[in-house]
């Protein structure tokens, strides 16, 4: 019984995506630092995630993209070589995925975007990331608590991708609108 | 507590006239000190060679799907649940005989009580089975159990289907518990003989009793503990006669389908679970009687009188068949009254009369005491109520599920190869299980036996009607079981 009830608890605790997957930190095929460009530049997070407003997945931004600046800035370093090097060969650089789902799950972006939900909540704070590193356990656990309770996790639309956004920031009078996210199976098991 | 049969009463011994104590061990715990006879190794191998089937059936279906079977809108339930439903039913009489016989004084049980348990625990974990792969992905069975985990998933305690684990785990639990406690002092037996044994073997032997046996000594105390922890989970196991088969039939009853929403459901299914398992028993005792000669121990009148609870149970079954027409009548409803006739005369008509004919019709033989104390009869009609029982299940399920409320939706059922491989694999499981059972472990309850003979009555001397008087001596012996 006392065995039974460990082995319970230990694959609760140990094999939880808590434990297992938050931390996750890849290494890139190019050492990019949302830290410097996220953070001290500030740049807005549609500036590369361009699409994340209307469709369901969150681009990873092409080459073209960080070469509308690196092909006039910083020309010359080597940590961006794989970036020229796959602007000449046209083949893409193979980011590695951070964020993954099961296959079995649906997810869209352009509606938690919709509603207000901030990049931070899921993603966390990505402008003090050198590294991306998985923040939050995507566990089923984890989509529910908010499904279930969305409004402590709502912003105004226009700080959605504000990393410093806090709930005192809201403006005097603001009312997070009235969600009914699906908590049914096939709300996420399409 | 006096076992000695009641003349008065037109009783008579529930073993052969003359049996001492000596000669129930002999009979029984020889059978597991001999070497098997060869027909033994035969039903062996043919037994183990469909488990070996059932094995390659499952493995397939686990490889390729649930669509390697028939089950297919709109009959979602087929052979699968139909052959868990006649399985878990056949384990009833075990627990009827063991349990509710024994809170009833019923002696003649001991003859037959630790093989129909037996019986019982191997029939649940073939019906176990079925659940476990027609959900398709076994490796997920854990949702079923509450579990804590990241996913947010809880079982749904509203749900029938949770229920139905809970309430067969319970049985199969206690089931299992009841049959070991019982089976302790003849363990002992066992260990104590093989003590006195040369061989190879007679060591191993020894050891693997011994362990078993809990270092059970027959002393008074050890008597006490065990005649206390048997009485309480006789008194476990008898809610579960009632409760398990009726929780299985809430699977259906629950449902708002015709030909299952109904309310006799529960008392029905009971009945025709002791009737079917009864009828297993009988056929597994007729076997054993005449395979290992335990004529002396399983009497006609032990026969007899479980051919008499089969007409009493398989009368209850026809009586329900009526009833659930006379409701469908009587309910006005289209729907219900449509799922009866077409069950009598529709597509599936032929398996409705096989049904009635296995289940109504053949036990009514017993009426006649000649033909209810006639083994080839009795053999006949209960592996008649055997195929019955399970076409009963196949009638309640297809039927109901092949036309139900759309007829744009109708279909009809045809098994596949694999889900007649899967049944007959069971089966082929069931056997070589129980012919292991009968192999290693004391088929007959040794203690139980020497209970009910009659020099185990410490007044056996005062009745004056037998001249055994040699059996005083024994009588002390009545309650060791070590010879």
């Amino acid at each position: 019984m006392i065995a039974a009830t460990a082995v319970i608890l230990g694959v609760w605790y140990y094999a939880s995506p808590k434990n297992l997957q938050v931390g996750y930190a890849p290494v890139q095929p190019v050492p990019y630092s949302h830290k410097l460009h996220a953070g001290t530049m500030g740049m807005d997070c549609r500036y590369c995630h361009a699409n994340v407003e209307r469709s369901a997945h969150a681009m990873i931004p092409p080459t073209q993209t960080c070469m509308g600046c690196h092909s006039v800035v910083k020309t010359e370093s080597a940590r961006l070589s794989p970036v020229r090097e796959s602007w000449k060969t046209g083949e893409p650089v193979e980011w590695v995925k951070v964020h993954k789902l099961p296959e079995h799950s649906y997810f869209n972006h352009s509606v938690h975007v919709a509603v207000g939900v901030g990049c931070a909540t899921c993603h966390g704070r990505i402008d003090q990331m050198e590294v991306v590193r998985l923040d939050k356990p995507i566990a089923m656990q984890w989509c529910l608590d908010c499904h279930r309770n969305p409004t402590a996790n709502l912003r105004p639309k226009d700080q959605v991708t504000n990393m410093t956004w806090t709930p005192d920031q809201a403006p005097q009078g603001w009312k997070p609108p009235t969600v009914n996210p699906p908590v049914n199976c096939s709300g996420c098991h399409r | 507590m006096s076992t000695h049969p009641i003349k008065e009463l037109g009783e008579v011994a529930l073993t052969e006239e003359g049996m001492t104590f000596h000669d129930v061990t002999e009979t029984v715990a020889s059978v597991t000190e001999r070497s098997a006879p060869r027909n033994w190794w035969i039903a062996l191998f043919i037994a183990a060679s469909f488990a070996g089937v059932f094995g390659a059936a499952v493995g397939y279906l686990v490889w390729q799907g649930v669509g390697v079977w028939g089950n297919n809108a709109p009959v979602y339930w087929a052979w699968d649940i139909t052959n868990f439903v006649w399985w878990i039913g056949i384990g009833h009489a075990g627990t009827l005989i063991s349990a509710v016989l024994f809170l009833f004084r019923q002696k003649w049980r001991t003859a037959i009580n630790r093989a129909a348990e037996a019986m019982t625990i191997f029939a649940v974990i073939c019906a176990l089975m079925f659940p476990g792969i027609h959900v398709g992905r076994p490796w997920l069975a854990y949702y079923m159990f509450p579990l804590p985990n990241s996913m947010a998933i809880w079982p749904n305690f509203k749900s029938p289907l949770i229920w139905d684990l809970f309430a067969v785990s319970t049985y199969f639990t206690v089931s299992t518990l009841f049959w070991y406690v019982g089976l302790i002092p003849d363990l002992a037996s066992l260990r104590d003989r093989a003590m006195g044994m040369t061989g190879k073997f007679a060591k191993v032997r020894a050891t693997a009793y011994g362990a078993l046996a809990l270092g059970w000594r027959g002393a008074n105390r050890h008597w006490q503990h065990y005649e206390r922890a048997y009485m309480i989970l006789a008194a476990l196991s008898t809610p579960l006669v009632l409760s398990v088969h009726s929780v299985v039939s809430f699977d259906f009853s629950t449902s708002v389908e015709p030909g299952w929403h109904t309310t006799i459901f529960p008392p029905y299914f009971v009945a025709g679970a002791v009737f079917s398992g009864f009828a297993m028993v009988m056929t597994l005792m007729l076997i054993v009687r005449a395979v290992y000669g335990m004529k002396a121990v399983i009497t006609m009148k032990h026969l007899e009188l479980m051919n008499k609870i089969m007409l009493v149970t398989g009368t209850l079954v026809g009586y329900a068949y009526g009833m659930e027409f006379f409701i469908a009548a009587y309910s006005g409803n289209p729907y219900e009254k449509y799922v009866f006739m077409n069950r009598a005369f529709g597509p599936y008509s032929w398996a409705y009369w096989t049904m009635i004919t296995c289940n109504v019709v053949s036990p009514q033989l017993f009426w006649s005491k000649k033909l209810r104390t006639s083994i080839p009869v009795m053999f006949a009609v209960s592996i008649f109520i055997n195929i019955g029982m399970w076409f009963e299940r196949f009638v309640i399920i297809v039927t109901s599920l092949h036309r139900d409320f759309l007829p744009s939706s109708w279909g009809y059922y045809r098994p596949t190869a694999v889900d007649v491989c899967t049944y007959l694999g069971t089966l082929g499981l069931f056997f070589t299980l129980f012919l292991l059972f009968i192999r290693w472990v004391p088929m007959i309850a040794i203690a139980e036996i020497k209970g009910v003979l009659p020099q185990a009555d410490p007044h056996a001397e005062e009745h004056g009607d037998h001249e055994h008087h040699d059996h005083a001596a024994e009588s002390d012996a009545a309650l060791a079981p070590g010879e």
